[in-house]
């Protein structure tokens, strides 16, 4: 049996869904832990969602860093369990230093909300140790700042390490720039650490998670996670 | 207690000397400048519904399912398991157009604190718009400024915008119209209300501090613009999604359990309307002192803090003695919350400032005793609308580049822009996304699911006041329809231009009579909403603008009828009676001939009723593959609509129809009580058989498939466009007229 915790900030609005997504692939427990907690004791893995911690004041993710429950959650990263992160997530856990890039605005400058095809890109992470590369999935992506940005050496390095574990993609699988809807460079959606236990995505796999709700195809990645916590 | 107000200052208010004198009788004795502003808000059409009152009494507020009908917060209906849908729809225009941004935003903020004010969580919102002509800067710049703020807000609380409408027309550009709904779900026997009782109850002011924003924002919403309409930007309030967010986790925590006796959201004149309410409503009184008030600025006076519309904010009346609940849960959302007064059995609403009474003033007197008028009404010389026929208009010579030009214009095209812009997917319950008739999201495990539209038609109601509003009714159940749900309850905005105009009057009351009509013969009750007048700006008034919110259930949402084409080989019907050729104030009209003329087609009620009882047979057997209803544009409208899903995939179509006389009429008309259904061949028969019993004619009129929609007409093709080149002018010219 794994435990999730599923961490809640002041803003944070994707947490049942989350939960519930959780509970309803893995059929196992998650609970909500929320950011005043000191400790992630007892917790297999950890799931950072979406949302807008703090209000995204200052900026998205930026104060959320500085909420007591980051402590554990930087040990539990350190310990080598797995922590994921989902849309606001991705953007907490490249503020806490968790995670490589940042986010800029989308370059519509609006918040976009509709489906998006990603491509599978590296099975050497939580949310994709159960994928085969070269797999493309659906699922929504909702977010105002999914503009993912690196330094060249950076993202070189990225590159060279296989850290890219999503890449936005057309219909035929070509990572095009139609196919981009934030304008994130090498339309990186989704990214993992160096030791590949932290990984996150700008997409909502807890959007597509049942056939009622558009698609299921965000039950992989959730299967991947409780794969990867009972490996 | 300050100097006496003079009625120079009431007048200077929006008061007239009639009410400045019906004032000092209420109190007996003149007020002072506090209570004289108090009044003012008060008093205020925005406020005191007084030129609406006794017509919105004709409205059909009850039904077997109703728990809440106007008067509250918001409405309650009954929904079955246990649970109430808990909804409601009003306007923000005039702060939308001197601030579009913020002025749409909290819009969505105020709507919200008027449901989760009743205990209810709110899971779904949907907004309707009206701007004038994107060919002008100024209202590309309020139309997206709008969209942006909505979308800021309801987006930043969590909570999806699955549906709504937006349409253009000269008469909006110097006023928009933004109205929007909340629905929120809650337990049918916890819905809370702000009912003041027991005196020695503390009153507690919680939420955001105040300051001196969106002071006098009700008696500005209550006067016609002019030229220095801009000028009057510091009475728009500024929202903070952020707080409200908070506040909202708060006070649902804190209605868990039963420390409260009652809350009232502080929106439109802020604590002197909530105050006032809250206590009349439960036939007390209420004493503050507004010493206790957190404030966000220094050496705010009395008149300040009383007229305050800084959002964000609620007043509770707390149970004695469990006041530390009430810090435990605002402490851990880190909100301020304090007591500051208690209600009173004296029926006056009594505010102490710095030591001194600052006003003292019956509670009652603020609000049942506003003044209610019965304004003259007369019918305008134009009425009525000369009918248009094509007998009228130039034949179309290129069908394709007509159907083309109306799938990508202003009326039709997609709106993609807009709701992608809207987080339609968070909580995981939208089953149904926006660009359907109807937006629908389930109960988590529940097989429920809560269908909702909101619908109007100015151009319409313009040509015909009492059509107008019967059709805004019946189109707005026939979407209900058309995704399979029975409608329980409506909700409604009415956007005037200034009733102090005869014509204006009429129109109103003539809109009310056909929305009683459709409503009392589709067996929907009214439960509340909003009324906005003097929607009028340099003499010019809007459209006459209702806009109906209707809710409906499916009592199984895996039976949702789909609202896209679901497969090559469908066959395609119309359902509904024949001759829905209307074109007066038609899309057609206004976007290939230019003309907003003309009158709207003739409601068929009885029809209507037909249609959605079918329609709901259909999904509920599960012979519906797709369904769509037929208005603007008509059958060629909802051809286009139906090819594109919103998962990006698309399928073409062949229209096939018989036509005698001009086409115009059969593709484009707007007839009612009309849809388009695709049918899997094989359960063809069976509702050609459903039909029939209901009662409702059904044609066949082509089927689904191929890579291009085409039309034929009497056997030849007069249509043939690809979907490549449709998909691009129906999904993105919006946009693009947008961001020119």
């Amino acid at each position: 049996m794994a435990r999730f915790a599923v961490l809640v900030f002041p803003g944070t609005n994707c947490e049942g869904d989350v939960l519930h997504a959780i509970e309803a692939v893995t059929g196992q427990p998650a609970a909500l832990v929320w950011h005043k907690e000191g400790s992630l004791d007892g917790f297999d893995a950890a799931v950072v969602p979406g949302g807008f911690a703090h209000g995204d004041y200052l900026r998205a993710g930026g104060l959320a860093r500085f909420s007591p429950v980051m402590e554990p959650l930087i040990e539990m990263a350190e310990s080598g369990r797995a922590v994921v992160g989902i849309c606001n997530g991705f953007q907490i856990l490249q503020e806490a230093g968790l995670l490589p890039g940042a986010m800029l605005r989308n370059v519509s400058l609006s918040y976009v909300c509709r489906d998006v095809r990603l491509r599978v890109e590296a099975n050497s992470s939580p949310l994709t140790c159960g994928l085969a590369p070269g797999t493309t999935l659906r699922m929504p992506v909702g977010h105002a700042e999914g503009n993912f940005r690196a330094d060249d050496d950076v993202l070189e390095a990225l590159e060279a390490d296989e850290q890219v574990i999503f890449r936005y993609c057309d219909d035929g699988g070509e990572a095009s720039d139609a196919a981009n809807p934030n304008g994130s460079r090498n339309n990186i959606a989704g990214v993992r650490n160096a030791r590949g236990n932290v990984a996150a995505l700008m997409p909502h796999p807890d959007r597509a998670y049942e056939e009622a709700l558009g698609g299921v195809d965000g039950c992989r990645l959730f299967e991947s996670l409780h794969r990867f916590t009972e490996s | 207690m300050r100097d006496a107000a003079t009625l120079e200052a009431a007048l200077a208010s929006g008061l007239s000397t009639e009410e400045f004198r019906q004032i000092g009788t209420l109190l007996g004795r003149p007020p002072n400048p506090t209570e004289l502003g108090m009044f003012s808000a008060m008093w205020s059409e925005h406020c005191s519904y007084k030129s609406s009152r006794r017509h919105l009494a004709r409205f059909p507020t009850e039904s077997p399912r109703v728990i809440e009908g106007p008067g509250e917060n918001a409405g309650a209906v009954d929904i079955g398991h246990g649970l109430a849908a808990v909804f409601k729809v009003e306007s923000h225009n005039h702060p939308t157009f001197i601030e579009p941004f913020q002025g749409a935003a909290t819009g969505v903020g105020g709507i919200l604190r008027d449901i989760f004010t009743m205990g209810a969580r709110p899971v779904a919102l949907m907004n309707s718009l009206r701007f004038g002509p994107l060919s002008l800067p100024k209202n590309r710049a309020l139309f997206t400024g709008a969209v942006a703020g909505i979308a800021n807000y309801g987006n930043s609380m969590g909570i999806p915008t699955i549906g709504g409408e937006v349409f253009f027309e000269d008469c909006y550009s110097l006023n928009p119209l933004v109205n929007a709904f909340a629905l929120g779900i809650a337990p049918a026997d916890r819905i809370f209300r702000a009912r003041a009782e027991a005196p020695g109850s503390p009153v507690w002011c919680v939420g955001s501090k105040t300051g001196r924003d969106g002071i006098h924002g009700a008696s500005m919403a209550s006067a016609a613009f002019d030229e220095e309409a801009e000028a009057k930007r510091p009475t728009v309030q500024v929202g903070d999604p952020f707080l409200e967010k908070l506040l909202m986790e708060a006070c649902l925590e804190l209605m868990q359990g039963d420390a409260l006796i009652a809350v009232q959201d502080m929106g439109a004149a802020g604590l002197t309307c909530s105050t006032s309410e809250v206590a009349s409503r439960g036939g007390a009184g209420v004493e503050i002192d507004l010493d206790h008030v957190a404030q966000r600025e220094t050496g705010m006076n009395a008149y300040e803090i009383m007229l305050s519309e800084s959002q964000e904010r609620m007043l509770l009346v707390v149970r004695s003695g469990r006041e530390a609940e009430v810090t435990r849960i605002f402490d851990k959302w880190d909100l301020d919350a304090a007591p500051i007064g208690s209600v009173s059995g004296d029926g006056l609403l009594r505010v102490r400032h710095q030591g001194q009474v600052a006003a003292e003033v019956p509670c009652r007197a603020l609000t049942d005793d506003a003044p209610a008028f019965d304004r003259p009404a007369a019918r305008p010389s134009w009425w009525p609308s000369p009918e248009v026929t094509p007998a009228d208009l130039p034949e179309p010579t290129d069908w394709n580049a007509v159907v083309r030009e109306l799938a990508g214009s202003p009326e039709l095209a997609s709106r993609r822009f807009v709701y992608e812009q809207y987080d339609h997917m968070v909580r995981s319950d939208t089953v149904v996304r926006p660009g359907g008739d109807a937006g629908v999201v389930r109960i988590k495990g529940k097989e429920l699911g809560i269908a909702m539209t909101l619908d109007g038609n100015g151009r319409y109601t313009a040509r015909d006041p009492r059509r107008g509003g019967a059709l805004a009714v019946a189109e707005a159940c026939r979407n209900l329809a058309a995704v399979g749900a029975t409608p329980v309850g409506a909700t409604n905005c009415l956007n005037f231009g200034n009733p102090e105009r005869p014509e204006i009057m009429w129109e109103f009351t003539e809109a009310i009579a056909g929305m009683t009509e459709a409503l009392e013969a589709l067996a929907v009750p009214i439960t509340g909403g909003n009324v906005s007048f003097y929607n009028e700006t340099e003499g010019q008034n809007i459209f006459p603008t209702p806009v109906v919110g209707v809710v409906g259930v499916l009592d199984d949402a895996t039976r949702r009828i789909a609202q896209h084409f679901a497969a090559a080989g469908d066959l395609l019907f119309l359902a509904g009676p024949e001759g829905g050729d209307a074109l007066g104030a038609s899309a057609f009209l206004k976007e290939h001939h230019g003309r907003t003329d003309g009158r709207p087609p003739k409601p068929d009620l009885d029809a209507e009723v037909r249609l959605g009882a079918f329609l709901r047979a259909a999904g509920a057997a599960g012979l519906a593959a797709s369904a769509r209803d037929l208005s603007e544009g008509g059958l060629a409208a909802a051809a286009v609509e139906s090819l594109f899903a919103p998962d990006g995939s698309r399928l073409g179509a062949e229209l096939q129809v018989e036509c005698a006389g001009r086409l115009e009429g059969t593709l484009l008309g707007e007839g009612p009580a009309r849809a388009l259904l695709s049918v899997r061949p094989g359960d063809a028969e069976a509702l050609a058989a459903l039909a029939a019993r209901e009662g409702v004619p059904l044609a066949a009129v082509g089927s689904v498939g191929g890579d291009a929609l085409r039309i034929r007409v009497n056997g030849s093709r007069i249509v043939s466009l690809d979907l490549d080149g449709l998909a691009d002018v129906f999904r993105n010219s919006l946009g693009r007229m947008a961001l020119a």
